[in-house]
């Protein structure tokens, strides 16, 4: 589903990403861990191309996104072709941006109403069917400023799922929210992985890497620095510093 | 039983002396101006009977119309240069620096001249001598627009500043473009920062107006000096004028604040009450909001 081949990205003459390959196949859960600025929220912002790669594959589902490769060269789509791309994948992130001024139905009916061109009986429909599923059937008509955090980001995932998408990113979902609320968002996630979805989750929660995940990666200043199972890389690093890593955070 | 204790402690207030003091000094100014005003040689009944004068009421009329109509000119054109501005085409974002730089460094009543004189610079526009085109409506409509528009593209340029970058990530992740991002998402969000600015340009507005009385365009300040000149009651006319134009931005400052309310949603968890409902609420005798 996500296939990374080399890929680079450079802020200015900080390289963030020194050549990362990866795949992500169909229905796999891979948790991308690893220390603050090592370069896993940019490669995740840049499956999706909120982020430009500076060179390197990264396509999705067989398709480059954002790019176009020719003679050896990729070059930038049209923004168009881009948002097309984007429909396809969700995204969920660490601050929610949820839109504060549309209610909770609002957020989850905006995009397939306005990229898709669906029918709004039809999405209203399945938007409150998405929130009655991540637990905010009595919150439709709020909006996001009176949902605790926890709130928010369910809304946010069900925003992210109105649109029907083939792959679901998450970036760092739970680090804003208080301890006790954290709980039923990755409720959310595991049904959600439960379901067959494909996801690519940044995080700090090992309890819910070891057990949802199919894949772990672990990263370091812009590298992978090994990639298995929960169990060969959480439970037997092989790496010194996957385990320097895991030892200060467990 | 009464306390044998010491006597109960009763706290004071600060007591304000000087407070007292200044609203003595403040009566005794407003009484000598009073006074002044009224040993002056002003025809109040004068003032009080062309209010109402049919001629008046029109000038006020075309104050009202021009104020609105420039206005939204200046909105439009505002939003239009600072979407430009923003812009990472850098011809784009300089044409609406360089439109900024213009109309709000010079004077507006400089630049409504020179549209009335355009016949000056473009004696012809498509065939028709520009001297019939150039009327004083549209002048000042132009002359006021475009330099309203200079000032609204600054307002409308910080007020999308203001606006979360993680809002217009969510929606362009969603796969909405650029254009459905500012229209949908970033634009209702700026407006809750546009709009108080905003208000004070269509007051500010409705008083540069006048101005436009120097091309000939007849405003409310036109309709009272063409009544002076003949009568020569100059203060009372422009006593009626400064009643018209108070009339006009207070009616609309009460406008502005049930706006304001309606683009606050979604920012406070709830509403304060209007002064309206409050009042309803106390005439009803419950308790105080």
């Amino acid at each position: 589903m996500v296939l990374a081949q080399d890929v680079h990205k450079s802020f200015g003459r900080l390289e963030v990403l020194k050549g990362i390959d990866l795949e992500v196949g169909r229905g796999e859960v891979c948790c991308l861990l690893g220390p603050s600025g090592s370069g896993k929220s940019t490669f995740l912002r840049c499956i999706n191309h909120l982020e430009k790669v500076s060179a390197g594959r990264l396509s999705v589902d067989g398709q480059l996104v954002g790019y176009r490769e020719r003679d050896g060269r990729l070059y930038e789509l049209k923004e168009r072709e881009t948002a097309h791309a984007r429909a396809d994948i969700g995204m969920v992130f660490q601050r929610f941006n949820l839109f504060p001024h549309m209610t909770a139905l609002g957020n989850v009916a905006e995009a397939p109403v306005r990229v898709r061109r669906e029918n709004r009986a039809d999405v209203t429909t399945r938007a409150r069917a998405l929130l009655d599923r991540v637990g905010l059937g009595d919150k439709h008509d709020v909006y996001p400023a009176q949902l605790s955090g926890g709130q928010q980001q369910r809304v946010a995932i069900a925003r992210a799922l109105a649109m029907q998408p083939k792959l679901m990113l998450f970036d760092e979902p739970t680090s804003a929210l208080d301890p006790e609320l954290v709980g039923d968002v990755l409720d959310v996630m595991r049904s959600l992985a439960d379901d067959g979805m494909t996801m690519v989750v940044v995080t700090h929660e090992m309890a819910f890497a070891r057990e949802v995940a199919d894949t772990v990666v672990f990263m370091d200043a812009g590298v992978v620095v090994e990639r298995g199972t929960p169990t060969q890389v959480i439970d037997n690093p092989a790496h010194e510093r996957t385990r320097a890593f895991l030892g200060r955070v467990s | 039983m009464t306390e044998a204790g010491p006597a109960r402690l009763i706290a004071v207030p600060v007591r304000h002396y000087g407070r007292w003091l200044s609203a003595i000094i403040v009566l005794a100014v407003l009484g000598w101006l009073v006074l002044a005003f009224s040993r002056a040689d002003i025809d109040y009944g004068v003032t009080g009977e062309f209010f109402t004068a049919e001629n008046v009421i029109r000038g006020a009329g075309r104050t009202l119309l021009i104020s609105v109509l420039a206005q939204a000119m200046g909105i439009a054109l505002g939003v239009l240069f600072a979407v430009m501005r923003l812009s990472h085409n850098p011809v784009t974002s300089s044409v609406a620096w360089f439109y900024i730089w213009l109309f709000r460094g010079t004077p507006v009543l400089v630049q409504l001249l020179i549209w009335y004189n355009l016949a000056l610079i473009f004696p012809t526009i498509a065939g028709q001598p520009t001297s019939d085109l150039m009327t004083p409506f549209l002048a000042a409509l132009l002359g006021l627009g475009i330099n309203e528009g200079a000032y609204m593209a600054e307002i409308v340029r910080s007020g999308i500043g203001s606006v979360d970058d993680g809002q217009t990530e969510a929606s362009q992740a969603l796969g909405l473009t650029r254009a459905q991002t500012l229209r949908r998402v970033v634009l209702p969000q700026a407006m809750r920062v546009i709009i108080p600015p905003t208000g004070n340009e269509f007051i500010n507005m409705l008083k540069t107006s006048s101005l436009a009385y120097t091309i000939q365009y007849s405003e409310l300040l036109l309709s009272a000096v063409s009544v002076y000149t003949n009568n020569l009651r100059v203060i009372e006319l422009l006593f009626t004028v400064s009643l018209w134009y108070l009339v006009l931005t207070s009616v609309f400052s009460i406008g502005q604040y049930f706006l304001e309310r309606r683009f606050a949603r979604g920012s406070a968890r709830e509403l304060a009450p209007t002064p309206m409902s409050r009042l309803a609420a106390n005439l009803r005798g419950r308790p105080r909001l």
